[in-house]
């Protein structure tokens, strides 16, 4: 066996470029800098561009503009800059440009600490943006799914035709560790849809072939395309029909909810005899993973149910996995944030919460206690 | 040629708006380049010149407020042959400053029109980065209290290889959009318009006096002679030749593991004492003796002061938790560093080692500890860090001698590598 140590983030760099992207830009920002770092060496030897934008609303500008000339683009930042990010992530959901957008948390709100993990971004990720539409948000939990989520991520920005954000972590993208790469499975790689030829003529957002999201084709090449951040309808320009704005919401809405069992990305451990099941996502699963260990070897084992697609919400996975369990422990680094979408889901089913916000990890001594004594 | 006007679509604009003469002489323009609808994107900010796109037929794209450079960069540089129009109003301008500043400096081929009407049309005639002094304007009494921004003049300070300042009346306007366009690089065209629906209603602007008010600035006629730079996309294809990635650095498994259980490590030292990188090395010794391996460093955000830690587990199963609550081994390299984990160290009993360096002092704990004088060893400070896991290899506690020389030999070059294997030997030898 051969492995490497990489760091989460530069395993999500070699994810972005064997997914097939070819731009990124970003501006420097700890702790997700060193994706900038890597693009840079590895995306010009391929023909690709790696740009250091001015500012974050202009390196999603730049990746805007270069995923709607066809190419597959990606960009990355923390707290500070995805707040910047949000009038450009609107316009992607909105007008339906596949990107993949990192967002290596630290503890926020504001400039935060720049050295310090949280998952404290992770309802803003989904609601960020003006006009309430759906995101798709994955959180890998170590170097491995920093690598095989963002080939996901990808893959779901073209088939979708929306941002996919993947929601890391200071802990996990600073914190380098072994993989070997080439033992990893990661999923074939996905194009967009292209019209079938000589369906004439092209209409941007043209859904009349039944499926949700529309066909692809680039700026650039010799049939016309027309892309516009302002309410339009199948030809890409303005619409006051409310009859045709509605059923474009509606079809934003549902392209995203309504699929996303197909990509519901997790990890369940359900031993007999557990009637206490962890929920929890990202660098969190770590210790809780070890305290499933524990329990199983003194014989008073748990449940533990790993998150890793947050939004939309895996609805049909948690309300399935939690039904047999008499009671329901979330664990994650914010105060909350998630532990809303659990109790919204499970209303008959008591919640037990722990928490924490001060940049240190959750150790798997308290989540033990929590499991133990509530 | 023919002309790529969108007959479905015609100009909507205010009667006697400039913006309906600049979309004819841009329509001319392209036809006396040849353009085909095509080979163009238009590329349109907010405002009344944010409906441009909507008049070509032409690849199209209108964004948000000010960014519009942005998307036309994105754009342009993943397909160069295009040609990239951004069409943009004073408006945009302001709120784009640094998009602005940004493809200047660049010098990506584009050509940013700017339709300057001295306000905001669209939301009411509030004063923009441009409006004059002494005009009325939508925003009370703001704009006296503001100079206006001479854009052609920042565009020349920022590098810009191409800056025209022109009235939108001139009658060979659609020549020089042309020249513009033409221009390999990027090109800035400040075009003094008029807004009949806003801003003439208080203020008398016309073809006559804007012509009045360029003549009483010095003109800006086209090529920036001291700005002359290759352009920047061609610039960066050229720059990217002959790059090649390195591959991520494979760690052969080459011995049997020393140790069966999980093993954590702390370094604690300094900024300086390379302690990110003895934890990369020794993350890569454990590597070549089988073991899995997470690394995790804490360091303040000022670079060269401060303490900096490094937190490794080594475990001949998947690591799981990455945290560090007792650790099996101590580096302890200086004082600050040993400071961020005191009641880590208190709770140490003897089945932990610590490797003390002797300036440093440890708080009372039940650890093994071994301590080295790097001063009389003759050690700097940025080699105590190696040094110390020399010593802990030599003990052959979590890696030995063997897996870190090989841990050097993956990680370095030449002289560093050189210079480390002495070091390592140097404080082998001072060992025996
Ligand atoms: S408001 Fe002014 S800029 Fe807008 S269309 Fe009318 S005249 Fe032209």
């Amino acid at each position: 066996m051969v492995a490497s140590l990489l760091e989460g983030n530069e395993a999500i760099a070699w994810g972005a470029v064997d997914a097939g992207c070819r731009f990124f830009a970003g501006y420097p920002i700890t702790p997700a800098t060193t994706i900038l770092n890597t693009m840079l060496k590895l995306l010009p030897p391929r023909g690709g561009i790696c740009l250091q934008g001015e500012d974050e609303i202009a390196s999603m500008g730049y990746c805007l503009g270069a995923s709607m000339a066809g190419l597959k683009t990606m960009t990355a930042t923390s707290g500070p800059g995805i707040s910047l990010y949000s009038e450009q992530t609107g316009f992607a959901v909105g007008s339906e440009i596949p990107i993949v957008i990192v967002d290596v948390q630290r503890l926020g709100p504001s400039t935060g600490s720049a050295t310090k993990g949280a998952d404290g971004d992770i309802q803003f990720l989904q609601w960020g943006t003006s006009g309430g539409l759906p995101v798709i948000v994955l959180a890998p939990v170590d170097v491995k799914d920093c690598y095989l989520l963002t080939r996901h991520a990808f893959n779901l920005a073209e088939r979708y035709r929306c941002p996919v954000f993947i929601a890391s972590n200071k802990e996990i993208g600073m914190t380098r560790e072994s993989v070997n790469l080439a033992a990893l499975k990661p999923p074939e790689v996905m194009a967009r849809l292209q019209p079938s030829p000589g369906s004439t003529p092209f209409l941007p957002f043209d859904t009349s072939h039944g499926r949700k999201v529309p066909c692809f084709l680039p700026v650039g090449d010799t049939t016309l395309v027309r892309q516009t951040s302002s309410t339009h309808g199948p030809d890409g320009y303005i619409t006051t029909d409310p009859d045709q704005i509605a059923r474009n919401q509606k079809r934003l809405l549902h392209k995203l909810n309504d699929a996303v069992n197909r990509f519901t990305f997790y990890r369940r451990l359900q031993p007999a005899g557990a009637s206490t099941l962890v929920i929890t996502y990202g660098v969190t699963s770590r210790a809780a993973r070890a305290v499933y260990e524990r329990c199983r070897q003194q014989g008073a084992p748990i449940g533990l149910l790993v998150l890793k697609t947050l939004w939309p919400v895996p609805e049909k996975l948690i309300c399935d996995t939690a039904a047999p369990y008499r009671r329901l422990v979330v664990v994650e680094m914010n105060q909350g944030l998630y532990r809303r979408e659990i109790e919204r889901l499970l209303p008959a089913h008591p919640v037990d919460f722990l928490g924490q916000m001060d940049g240190r990890l959750i150790t798997p001594e308290q989540i033990e206690e929590v499991v133990r004594h509530g | 040629m023919d002309s790529l006007l969108n007959l479905d679509r015609p100009p909507v604009f205010c009667p006697g708006c400039s913006h309906t003469r600049v979309t004819r002489a841009l329509d001319n323009a392209l036809s006396l380049l040849k353009r085909k609808g095509h080979q163009v994107a238009i590329v349109s900010d907010i405002g009344c010149s944010g409906l441009f796109d909507t008049f070509f037929h032409t690849h199209a794209l209108h964004g948000l407020h000010g960014r519009a450079l942005t998307y036309a960069a994105g754009i342009k540089l993943a397909r160069p042959d295009l040609t990239v129009i951004v069409t943009m109003g004073d408006g945009g301008l302001g709120i784009g400053g640094a998009h602005l500043l940004a493809a200047c400096r660049r010098n990506l081929d584009i050509t940013l029109l700017v339709l300057n009407n001295f306000n905001f049309g669209m939301t009411g005639g509030q004063y923009s980065v441009t409006t004059p002094t002494d005009a009325l304007v939508g925003s009370g009494f703001l704009n006296r209290l503001e100079h206006p921004m001479d854009v052609g003049r920042v565009a020349v300070a920022a590098g810009a290889g191409y800056v025209s300042r022109c009235s939108s009346y001139r009658k060979d306007l659609a020549a020089e959009l042309a020249a513009a366009i033409r221009h390999e690089g990027f090109a800035l065209l400040d075009m003094w318009g008029v807004c009949t629906g806003r801003y003439t209603r208080r203020n008398r602007m016309g073809p006559k006096q804007i012509d009045e008010a360029l003549g009483a600035l010095e003109p800006l006629k086209g090529p920036v002679a001291a700005n002359q730079r290759p352009e920047y996309g061609r610039h960066y294809r050229q720059a990217a030749q002959g790059l090649t990635d390195p591959a991520p650095l494979a760690v052969p498994l080459r011995f049997a593991a020393l140790t069966r259980t999980r093993q954590e490590i702390l370094i604690l030292g300094s900024a300086g004492q390379r302690i990110n990188t003895a934890g990369e090395l020794l993350c890569l010794a454990g590597m070549t003796g089988g073991l899995q391996a997470t690394q995790k460093n804490e360091y303040n955000i000022t670079v060269l002061r401060g303490p900096s830690l490094s937190e490794i587990v080594l475990c001949p199963t998947a690591v799981g938790y990455t945290g560090i609550t007792k650790p099996t081994v101590v580096l302890a390299l200086s004082d600050e560093g040993v400071q961020r984990r005191r009641a880590v160290l208190r709770h140490l009993d003897e089945t932990a080692l610590i490797i003390r360096a002797a300036d440093v002092d440890l708080p009372p704990n039940a650890a093994r500890t071994t301590t080295i004088d790097f001063k009389a060893l003759q050690i700097k400070g940025p080699d105590r860090a190696l040094a110390a896991l020399t010593v802990l290899a030599a003990k052959k506690t979590v890696v030995d001698g063997d897996m870190l020389t090989t841990a050097i030999e993956l990680r370095f070059k030449k002289d560093v590598r050189q210079k480390a294997l002495a070091l390592v030997a140097r404080v082998c030898s001072g060992l025996q």
